[in-house]
């Protein structure tokens, strides 16, 4: 029984330096070739349990109690040189973001191969080899030539891979995966996902999986551990876990996901004239003038929006549905097409709109830590626009801001503190209430809840129908979360490569007949149950027909043609990269870092 | 990209060629006045003038100028018609050699205590080399200078005071002549290069990549070395441009300090003549230098990103 046990802490403790507990009392049991789910929300200390258990503690943490035991011997009470050698040898480190984990100054192979080669485990040669072996049981495309290309040269899937095959290139014995597929679109985490688990099982591979998703979890595990505030609340079996919870917690999370497989909203009367008319939109990054040379981010959209209705834009990163917002709050002036607010064309670029026009269309941004100014409190964030869009005393700003406190659920008390001193939840409850302050009609809301754990999600998005029907406000809901789509959207538009491919009433675009790439999404989100797995990739064909079919080729792909690819696996693999091609797939951690800067600028602009 | 980088210092440089013209065309009197003295006859000074050329319209003497710059020729000093180049050659070569001493004492000094700082975050080594630099900078540079003649030339003699050097001074005691002043000057530019050096060091140390070099189980220095140091050299390689380029052309001070015939010292005299030729020929100089450094550091950056030397 012991002998059987690879990884084991015992009464973990890890601190801040200033003494607050991040992890407490935790044990750990890891058998070899088993997966643990670790769950748990952010500050649960996942990640935290994930590096303690390599022995290693970020900057300004400390481990302070407890033993962690692998294979045999004890790391803490072992020299900092054994422990060293351990990392990357015997346990191995899989982050979330492998854009951010790779060195952007050097090849994929030299990142992969100095672990091997400076742990004495293989030559420089013999771990290429290897190397490139790992590769082409990740389906990486071109393995043999991948390794000579930097980090920016491949997409976001590719680069998991790649950190995977880095991780398995000592073959230890355990891997920590923190949030492997948390960063990727949804379409491409069912590939990856799939690929780490055959590999894990492949090399009987013992694995520490932590991520916020039970749907997730549920696929690759063996058994699950629910962390909250650094504590263990259940650990049991997958299944167990997943159909009779014990705590009440774990339950408030499982019921939280099952709801989001289901449909709540229905269409309502739309007798009501649209509010929002955009009509054959096209807007890109540069100028109309140099339109020429400039690629369209978004073409010829066009949606109503009427009053009291919530109109959800789904579809991956790239899709051009963050940029659709920013097209309309004027952020991005658009090239062509028109923009309606209550039956008014609205001038293309926000410097040119009237107060009134800003007053009317509000934003919610994605992520309420870099959407609040630090240095002001609630009062002068919310009171803003009360004072500008109304010109109103200080006595009647400062009641204003109460009332709009409570509207969103904040104690008044807050009026007074920082955006610092609230949670992530709390901070975004402060970004609607800063947009409600300028009494909107319609809202644009660009991932509001995409930030935050499952549950606080739900109590935002709770506030937000809650205020719609108070207040009879119209949201454009931007969203990568078919199952926040289904919470919340009224009506849904589904975004591709620039182009809105399907829209219509919500309950329509989630039922047969689908759009081709609908289907694709809805199949994509993992479900609550451990075979889902299993029967998405039997459905496709195999991992081979999952990846060349659905991950990466466009929507125009029929199932027909999905099966002939998974047939003909060499035939998949030109295709595949043809069709990579075509997409501008993986256009690298670079651009989309770019992209996101400029995002944050922009955002940052406006709230001033 | 590179070409356009170029490109657009030359434009500076000539920007910068017109800015000095026009400033020195602003500036009260004229030279005429300056030489001839307050008693001259206004029939003399026009005289005068138009013996200098001074009567023609600015933008006639602009451009002849320009011509003349373009082939590497200054034209000649209008107070005592001695050739520019022949003048401010040598002197250039002078003011050259004392800044390449310095940065060959700066630049090890700062990039090394940078980098050793860095790894040693928070500890006295880091804190010293911080404290030190800080000191340097904040002391004016005629005080260090003072202080170190005092010192070392003064109470011990062991080396000259004055750093006169002529054209056919041999190297070696060049060296030894020149060495106050570019001490001097190595605790002026030191503090800036040291903790850039540090503080780009430590947020590479503290991105995504390095935490997985170290989960990898790579050693310290070698986190350093390979990961951390290429992806800090963009910002550091900026900045000692600046600091070089600082070097030649902000010594002004240690030059008079030490009598070190350097072009700061001719510049600083033929502001006072109002010689507008020699002002424009150390301008241009000065400007010069500091663009090529800069562009150099530019180029340097995108050579070193690899995104751009590797583009998709």
């Amino acid at each position: 029984m012991a002998d059987d046990r690879i990884l084991c802490l015992e009464k973990l403790r890890v601190e801040t330096i200033a003494g607050r507990v991040l992890v407490d009392d935790v044990d750990v049991e890891l058998k070899r070739g088993e997966i643990l789910g670790l769950i748990g929300e952010s500050g649960a200390g996942k990640s935290t349990i994930g590096l303690a258990s390599m022995a290693y503690a970020r900057a300004g943490m400390r481990i302070t109690g407890g033993t962690i035991t692998l294979a045999g011997t004890e790391l803490r009470a072992s020299t900092a040189l054994y422990r060293r050698h351990t990392r990357g040898k015997s346990i191995a480190y899989i982050a979330q973001s492998a854009a951010a984990s790779f060195n952007p100054g050097m090849t994929l192979m030299d990142q992969v191969c100095e672990a091997p080669v400076v742990h004495g485990v293989m030559g420089r040669a013999e771990a290429e080899v290897y190397a490139k072996k790992l590769f082409r049981t990740l389906q990486l495309p071109n393995p043999d030539t991948i390794g000579d290309r930097y980090p920016h040269q491949v997409s976001g899937g590719q680069l998991q891979r790649v950190m995977a095959a880095m991780a398995m290139s000592c073959r230890p014995d355990v891997i920590v995966l923190d949030e492997p597929t948390t960063a990727l679109d949804v379409t491409t985490q069912i590939e990856v996902l799939a690929l780490l688990r055959d590999l894990i099982a492949e090399f009987g591979t013992a694995g520490l999986y932590i991520t916020h998703d039970l749907a997730v979890v549920a696929q690759i595990a063996h058994r699950i551990m629910v962390l909250r505030h650094g504590k263990t609340i259940e650990c049991g079996d997958t299944v167990q876990i997943l159909e009779h919870p014990r705590t009440d917690y774990c339950r408030a999370l499982v019921n939280e996901r099952r709801d989001a497989e289901h449909l709540t909203l229905s269409v309502p009367d739309r007798a009501a004239p649209p509010i929002l008319r955009v009509r054959d939109v096209t807007a890109g990054y540069g100028t109309a003038a140099a339109a020429r040379n400039a690629v369209a981010v978004v073409k010829n959209a066009s949606f109503d929006l009427a009053k009291g209705e919530t109109l959800a834009i789904v579809g991956e990163s790239g899709s051009g549905k963050s940029t659709m917002a920013r097209i309309v709050t004027g952020l991005l002036p658009r090239w062509s097409g028109d923009i309606e607010l209550a039956g008014k064309s609205l001038p293309p670029a926000l410097g040119r709109r009237p107060n009134d026009i800003l007053r009317r269309l509000q934003m919610v941004h994605q992520m309420p830590d870099t959407a609040l100014n630090p240095r002001q409190t609630l009062a002068q964030i919310i009171g803003r626009p009360v004072a500008l869009f109304f010109g109103r005393g200080r006595a009647e700003v400062r009641a204003r801001v109460l009332e709009l406190l409570r509207l969103v659920g904040l104690p008044e008390e807050f009026a007074d503190r920082k955006p610092g001193q609230l949670s992530g939840g709390q901070k975004q409850r402060v970004c609607i209430a800063r947009a409600l302050a300028a009494e909107p009609e319609v809202i644009i809301c660009d991932e509001p809840t995409s930030a935050l754990d499952p549950l606080v999600a739900e109590e935002v998005l709770k506030l937000l129908k809650g205020l719609q029907d108070r207040l009879g406000l119209a949201y454009v809901f931007i969203t990568h979360d078919l199952g926040t789509v289904r919470r919340i959207a009224h009506r849904t538009a589904v975004m591709l490569k620039g182009e809105i491919i399907a829209q219509g009433p919500t309950e329509q675009i989630f039922s047969p007949p689908y759009h081709p790439y609908t289907e694709k999404l809805i199949l994509s989100v993992p479900e609550m149950h451990t075979t889902w797995l299993d029967e998405i990739l039997q459905k496709r064909g195999g991992a081979a027909g999952l990846v060349a079919g659905a991950a990466e080729r466009p929507a125009e792909v029929t199932p027909a043609a999905r099966a002939a690819a998974a047939d003909a696996g060499a035939v998949a693999e030109t295709e595949r990269m043809a069709a990579r091609e075509v997409l501008g797939e993986g256009r690298g951690a670079a651009g989309l870092e770019a992209l996101q800067t400029e995002v944050r600028n922009l955002k940052g602009m406006m709230e001033i | 990209m590179i070409l356009s980088r170029i490109g657009l210092g030359l434009l500076t440089l000539l920007v910068v060629s017109i800015v000095i013209f026009v400033l020195t065309q602003i500036l009260p009197g004229d030279t005429a006045t300056s030489v001839l003295g307050q008693n001259a006859t206004p029939e003399t000074l026009a005289a005068f003038r138009h013996e200098l050329g001074l009567d023609r319209p600015a933008a006639l003497r602009y451009l002849a100028w320009l011509g003349g710059v373009l082939h590497g020729d200054f034209g000649v000093a209008l107070t005592n018609k001695q050739d520019i180049v022949e003048v401010l050659g040598p002197r250039f070569r002078n003011t050259l050699f004392l800044a390449g001493y310095a940065a060959l004492m700066a630049l090890p000094l700062a990039v090394g205590f940078g980098i050793l700082a860095a790894i040693r975050e928070g500890r006295l080594t880091d804190r010293l080399a911080n404290i030190v630099a800080l000191l340097a900078i904040s002391m004016p540079e005629f005080f260090v200078g003072y202080l170190l003649i005092l010192n070392l030339s003064v109470n011990h003699e062991w080396f000259p005071s004055l750093a006169t050097v002529g054209t056919d001074t041999p190297f070696g005691e060049r060296v030894w002549a020149v060495t106050l002043p570019a001490v001097t000057l190595t605790f002026l530019v030191t503090a800036h290069m040291l903790r850039m050096t540090r503080n780009s060091v430590l947020s590479t140390m503290s991105t995504a990549y390095v935490e997985m070099a170290f989960l990898k189980g790579l050693s310290r220095a070698r986190v350093v070395t390979r990961h951390a140091l290429p992806n800090a050299a963009s910002p550091v390689i900026s900045v000692i441009a600046l600091n070089l380029a600082y070097l030649v052309v902000g010594v002004v001070v240690v030059e008079n300090v030490f009598t070190y015939p350097g072009v700061g010292q001719y510049m600083i005299d033929a502001v006072s003549k109002r010689d507008v030729p020699v002002i424009e020929a150390c301008g241009i100089v000065f400007a010069g230098v500091f663009i090529t450094l800069n562009t150099f550091a530019d180029v340097m950056a995108i050579v070193l990103n690899p995104r751009l030397r590797h583009p998709r």
